[in-house]
This record gives C-alpha cells, structure tokens and sequence, in this order.
C-alpha cells in the first residue's frame, strides 16, 4: 500500500506556513520583476474579492482587502524540506514526486503504526504540525494514491480493488495536474508538454470525456488508435490500475528557514516574534526525524547605505551569529531565549531585511538517570543561566577553569562550563577522607603596585598606596624563589617572590609579594588566607 | 470476669467537652496461664490521647503542641575533619557563613568544602566579587575545576556597588537554576560597610531560594553580615593575629631559609541554629599546609 500526501496550492500553503495569521484573510501572491509582477496564486478568500490568478498586481492593490506577498523559493523549498521530514518520520522509502506532492511505502508499517486508516489520519496530523494543509491518499499503488490526493480533500482510504470506482468521479483535469506550474518557472520543453496537455484536454471534452470513469471505460485499441501511447497511459491512470515502483529519496538533513522582510526590523522585539516563528518550525521539523541540534547559525541580511558619486545607494551585508550549545537540544523556547540574550550582546547595528535560520542536526543525547546519583544542573536550564550571567558580567568571566601548562602567573584560561562533560571515571567512587587543608591564595587581580624598603637589601617595610591595609613592617618573610620562563617568546617573564607576614594596625597577615625582575617593579600578588 | 461501665459526660451531669481527658479503661484481668508462665500480670491501659478533637469540624486541626519538628538538614563534609567535629558538617538547603580577617584561613575552608563537594560528584559555583579565586591553590586543595563554575563580579573600571549588584544577581540567577551541590558567594575582600549594603531582604530571598534544596550555600566574608538568615556562622582567626607574637615563632625557620609552610589557625561556632540547644561558642584549632610542603 502507498500514501500519498499533496498540499494544495502550495505557494500559498507556504506563505501560510511562515505567516499562519494570514490563513483567514485574503491573499494573493505574485511572481514576477517589476513593474511586470502578476498574481500566481490566490485563495479562497482573495478569490471570493475578485482576485484571479493573472491579473497584475497594480490591479490586485486597487482591491484593500487582499494582502499580497511575493512567491519566496525559499519558503516553498523549507515547506518542500518540511514535507520530506513529515513522510520520512512515518516511512523510509519516500519518493519527493513533486514539490507539492509525496508518496510513501506503508509496506510493513501497519504494524508499527495502526491501520492504514490510521496511518493516514496520523500523516495528515503531521503534515498539520509541520504548517501544511495537506490531503493525505493511501491506495494500493503510488499513481491511484496521487490522483486521489490530487481530487479528494483530506484524508481519502482506498481499498484495494476499489480504485477505479473511487477515482471514476474525478475530473479528467487531474490527470494532467502535475503539468500545470508557471510557465515562467518552467523551461521551454514544460511549456511543449502544458500546451500537448491542453489539447489533449481539448480533444477529451469534445468526445465528452470529463472524469476518469468515462476515460477508463473508453475501449483501448480504438483509444491507442487516436491518442497514442499517451492515451493508454493515462487510462490505466483512470482505471487506478498503473502499476511502477518508488523512487525513493534520502532527505538532506538540512533544517534551515527564512523569511523576507517588506520592511525592515529595527527593534529586537518584533525580530524575536520572527525569530520564535522560525524556531517552532524548525524544531518541529527536527522533532519529526527524531533529531536535537547543538548549533543554530543566524543569518541577518541588513540594510545599510553607501554613498558613491553622490548617490546613495542600499546595500545588504550579511551579519552572522552561531550559539553553540553544550549538549543536543530542542527546545524552542530556549532557544529563542538564548538567541535574544545573545543578540542583546551582540545587536545587529542596522535595519534587518531578509531573517535566515540554520540548525545543524544532532543526535537526542541520552542519559540514565540514577537515584543515588549526586544532583546537577539541569543542561537547558544551565545554558540559560549562564547565558544570562555571560549577559550581566561578559562572556569570557564565566565558565570554568582549566591550568595551562606553564608556571607563569595566572596561568589558566576560562573555558565554557559543561556539567556532562566530566567523566564519571575521572573522579574518585567514594569521598575519601579528606587530605589536609591546603593554604590558599587570594589575588589581587591586578597585582597591587608597592613600595619596598630595603635595609643592607633585606625587606623592612611594604606600602601599597592602593589597598591601605596592605602596608606594615615585614614581620616574618620567606625567599626569595626565583622563576622565569617563556624568554625565548616576546612575553617573556622572570620575578622574585617573597612570603611575607607583614604587621598592620592591629593584625597580622601573609602576603605574597614579587618583584618583576625584567619590568623592575614590586607587586604584592595575592594573601594567603 | 469483670466488665467496665461506660457513662457518657451528659449521663454524669458534665457539659461536652472537645478535648477529652484521659479515660482509663480498665482490660480484663488477665487469666491465670500468664502467672504461671512467670510473666508479670500486665494491666493495660487504653486511652483516648487528650490532643485528639473528636468534632469533625476540627478534624483537621492538630494541636500546637503536636506539631512536629522541622527535620534537620543533611549535613555534608567541610572537608576538613577538625570543621565536622565542631559543627557537624554543611547543611545543605541551608546559609552558612564563614568570616574573619585576611589571612584567617576563609579561603582554605572554601576550597576544602569545594574540593569535598566535587569529590562527591556535584557541581559547584563560586560567585566571585573580587576576582581572588587562584586556580592553582584550588587544584592543589583538590578540587575538581571540570566541576567548579566560577563567575568573576569584579570590573575594575565599575563602582563597587555595581559590581556587588551583579554579584546578587548573578547569586540570584544560579539559586534559581538550581543543582548546584555548593554555592560559594565569596565576598572575602569587600569592605565590611560596602558588604553591609547587602539588604537582609536579600539575605532572607537567598535563604528561602536554597530552603528545600540539596545546596549548600556559603558565604565568606570579613564580617557577618546576613544576620538571623545563616543557619551557621563560623569565625575563624588566625593565632598570628596577636600582635606581639611575630609570626615567624610558630613557623618552621630552618637555618639556611624560611619556608612557609602552613598556617596555624582557629575557628569558632559562633551561632547554630540547626539544633535546639542554646546557642554556644566552640572553638577549635587546625592547621593549613601549603602545597608544596607536601
């Protein structure tokens, strides 16, 4: 048995899909360079104004009810892509028949999936999530399932044997759909084919043919005989008794959408109305093959002006960000959060024309969870708070710590915190007793500037005109224990350090202090606490 | 046999009451076989508990006086032994603070409880408000810096108050996520009048955020500052902080060079309220090492 899944008028459907509000007004798209534009499709409500596919769009303007939107390839190929991801959640063998159209191979799939019935109620659903109004057919061959998508609106079940008494009602019209696109899209030999589709058209209403049943009940040699091989053909097509096999498709796993702007976004709130759109989109799409992503890329196409000669002209320059997430996620709330805080670091700088939205699929991480396991933040809820703080303090001050190789000061770099990125074997099973408590440094970030006193070179007193309660009489000190390193490098670095214990007011502290022996300065670093 | 007479408070002439006495009932005698098996005759008692309402209406009422206890928080290791003798250990979904002067070894029970958290394998934060964390005294205490987030509030070109502003949001941010083992807001080297600035509200939101979590939340400083809000508060000070004792009396001088080598310090339980007990002083002493003595 086959499905097939068919969006009517499917430019439409997907302007629709990008902009779901506009399902209950009239609209009108058109295609074509200006001032040449015509409307290429219109639906039930622009039809009902007047509105005809045709007409130009000055004269479309003059009615203000209709709302017209130019044809965006870029819409239809992400609905086209949707279309793809919703069949192949349900079947591996898809064949991609048209951009409007897909058929499926429901061979063994009853039993993962209900009945054919339900199969085809739960295609329909899918295809309802994904934003596409579809008509789902299942039938026991591919061509029988697509004629019926074709002429029967929602979910049609054709029991086999029964195909040319459910299709015998449909137009002969339908046979000859998948010829009928714009002709200015299509190339000169589609144009040979709609004009031989019209005449054979022609030819079927003068005999008076005009549905399937009075084409399938036409005797076959006297057929043969005027029409040819394409006369049989498209008999057998009425009878639903055409018979070929799937080409099947491996959808590209590319999940990317955009939308074109009429007017450009200044602010960031109606951006992130687009942006929330997008990502719903998008993570349905990535729901339905069972995938996560761990990395969304932004494109923006912003307005900017350059003058040259005199003129000023509009250019459009690309402004690129990429969230890399720790770990594979779908959550579209989430990530339009993450999105926001990022662009209110990062803002655009220019009006934004065109919104492009690119995820990189990965695999659904998987975790057992343990009762005795010792608690951990939560990934989605990590990322968001620390992108958060990364929003209040700066994105290189929060995240966690890894020691360089080096004995250099301050010889570490922030690195990005990942909970589940630390293996479980690297720790120790059980906390074992505990070690004796290391004194600890304290920095001072930078290291305070002093001022020595020397006596027959031994330390006496240190001031830091910085920190006041940094100064006193050396009491007690310790070195010096020379380092230095990197000299074979620009930065290289040689210093003395001291311990020291120096006696303030009324307390007594250990403080590490160094001299810079190629820099020639004193510097208390840090106090032991 | 012997049977009981029951007469109801109306039969007796007694107005209702809602909150019975005790009534004694009195069980049948016990028989024979139990004298001969040497077991000591047992009267048994029934009655009816006196903070039990028999009206429905106050059916859902319990008594104050039958109000149980709070459970006591699970406590968890300080990391270092002579801490969990004084005061039990951290309690987690609880406010601790560690106080004292510089060099009064704050940043040595830090790391210790840092180190034994992310032992046991939970995550920490520090939220940093001036920058002093040093990465190599934190390996060297043990602690695992895969497990360790560390936020840095200090921005020398701002105020203090905005960056102490940060700090609480920041603190704020990572209570409200939550799964963190130990939240550690080290605001060690701020001065006592610009951490007083801290509201208590702020305290008191902090303390209802990590109530009924597994945290841990620390917070260091010169001074206490978050009043009745902490659960434990530990000060520590170090015997150096005598002035006329030098410091180099009680350190190692061995003749060729000094080497420090530790530090010798002193914690006392200031105030507890994990138990019922009055509040008492304890102190103990103990003693640091650094890290390349060994």
């Amino acid at each position: 048995m086959f499905a097939c899944v068919f969006v009517p008028n499917f430019p439409l459907a997907a302007v629709f899909r990008a902009e779901p509000e506009l399902r209950a007004r009239a609209v009108a798209v058109f295609e074509g360079k200006p001032p040449l534009e015509k409307v290429f499709a219109v639906n039930h409500n622009a039809g009902r104004v007047g509105i005809t596919p045709g007409m130009t769009k000055a004269q479309a303007e003059l009615c203000p009810e209709v709302t017209l939107r130019p044809r965006s390839l870029l819409q239809e190929s992400a609905a086209h892509a949707a279309l793809l991801d919703g069949a192949q959640s349900f079947s591996p063998c898809v064949e991609d028949a048209a951009a409007d159209t897909v058929i499926l191979d429901l061979e063994g799939m009853e039993s993962l999936f209900g009945t054919l019935p339900e199969i085809a109620h739960n295609l329909f659903d899918r295809a309802a999530e994904l934003g596409l109004d579809a008509n789902v057919a299942v039938a026991s061959n591919p061509d029988a399932a697509m004629l019926a998508a074709r002429g029967f609106l929602g979910v049609t079940v054709i029991p086999v044997g029964k195909e040319s008494d459910s299709l015998g009602s449909l137009p002969v019209e339908v046979l000859l759909a998948e010829r009928w696109e714009s002709k200015e899209s299509a190339g000169k030999k589609k144009e040979e084919e709609q004009n031989e589709s019209i005449r054979l058209l022609a030819t079927l209403d003068r005999w008076g043919v005009r549905n399937l049943r009075a084409l399938a009940a036409l005797p076959e040699i006297a057929l043969s005989e005027r029409l040819g091989q394409e006369g049989l053909r498209l008999r057998q097509l009425a009878r639903g008794a055409a018979s070929r096999t799937l080409v099947p498709v491996e959808a590209p796993a590319v999940f990317e959408e955009a939308v074109e702007l009429e007017y450009p976004i200044v602010l960031l709130e109606p951006l992130a109305f687009l942006l929330n759109r997008l990502l719903d989109l998008i993570c349905a799409r990535l729901a339905s093959r069972a995938l996560s992503t761990q990395e969304l890329r932004l494109t923006l196409e912003l307005e900017s002006f350059s003058s040259h000669n005199r003129q000023s002209e509009i250019n459009h320059r690309p402004f690129h960000r990429i969230l890399r997430l720790p770990l594979p996620m779908l959550d579209a709330k989430l990530f339009l959060k993450l999105l926001q805080l990022d662009l209110n670091a990062h803002p655009p700088g220019a009006p934004i024309m065109k919104i492009h939205l690119t995820a990189e699929p990965a695999r659904p991480r998987s975790a057992q969870g343990g009762l005795f396991q010792p608690p951990s933040p939560e990934p989605e809820k990590l990322e968001l708070t620390l992108a958060r703080i990364a929003g209040l303090v700066g994105e290189s001050r929060v995240g966690a710590l890894e020691l360089l190789d080096t004995h250099r000061a301050e010889g570490f770099r922030m690195r990005r915190f990942v909970p589940g990125a630390t293996p479980e074997t690297s720790r120790q099973k059980a906390p074992a007793e505990e070690k004796a408590a290391v004194a600890a440094l304290r920095m001072f970030r930078p290291p305070l500037r002093a001022t020595v006193t020397l006596e027959n070179g031994e330390l006496v007193r240190v001031v830091c005109t910085k920190k006041k309660e940094v100064q006193g009489s050396v009491l007690w000190k310790a070195g010096p224990w020379r380092s230095s390193g990197d000299w074979w490098e620009r930065e290289a670095w040689a210093r003395d350090e001291w311990d020291i214990a120096l006696q303030a007011v009324d307390t007594v502290a250990l403080y590490r202090l160094v001299h810079d022996l190629l820099g020639g300065g004193w510097f208390v670093e840090g106090t032991y606490d | 046999m012997s049977s009981a007479v029951f007469s109801t408070s109306a039969a007796q002439g007694r107005p209702f009451v809602f909150d019975n006495e005790a009534v004694a009932e009195v069980c049948p005698q016990p028989s024979g076989t139990e004298f001969a098996e040497g077991r000591p005759p047992q009267r048994v008692v029934s009655a009816s508990f006196p903070g039990t309402f028999k009206d429905s209406r106050l059916a859902g009422v319990t008594p104050a006086s039958r109000l149980e206890l709070r459970p006591a928080p699970e406590m968890v290791s300080s990391g270092i032994a002579a801490m969990d003798a004084l005061t039990g250990g951290l309690p987690r979904g609880c406010l601790t603070e560690i106080c004292g002067p510089a060099s009064s070894g704050r940043t040595t029970l830090l790391l210790a409880a840092l180190a034994a958290a992310t032992r046991r394998g939970e995550f920490c934060a520090v939220v940093d408000a001036s920058d002093a964390l040093d990465p190599q005294s934190a390996a060297a205490a043990g602690v695992e810096l895969d497990r360790l987030l560390w936020v840095r509030c200090w921005e020398n070109s701002h105020k203090a108050e905005h960056n102490l502003e940060q700090l609480l949001r920041v603190a704020d941010l990572l209570l409200e996520s939550g799964g963190f083992g130990l939240i550690a807001l080290d605001l060690g080297d701020l001065p006592p009048q610009t951490a007083r600035r801290i509201p208590l509200t702020t305290w008191f939101r902090f303390r209802r955020a990590v109530e009924h979590t597994l945290t841990v939340l620390l917070a260091v400083e010169r001074q206490s500052i978050a009043g009745s809000c902490s659960s434990l508060l530990i000060k520590l000070t170090s015997p150096g902080n005598r002035v006329n004792e030098p410091m180099g009396s009680q350190l190692p001088a061995p003749t060729h060079a000094h080497l420090l080598t530790g530090l010798e310090l002193t914690a006392e339980l200031v105030r507890s309220r994990l138990d019922r007990k009055p509040v008492h002083s304890a102190e103990i002493k103990f003693a640091s090492k650094t890290a390349w003595a060994g």
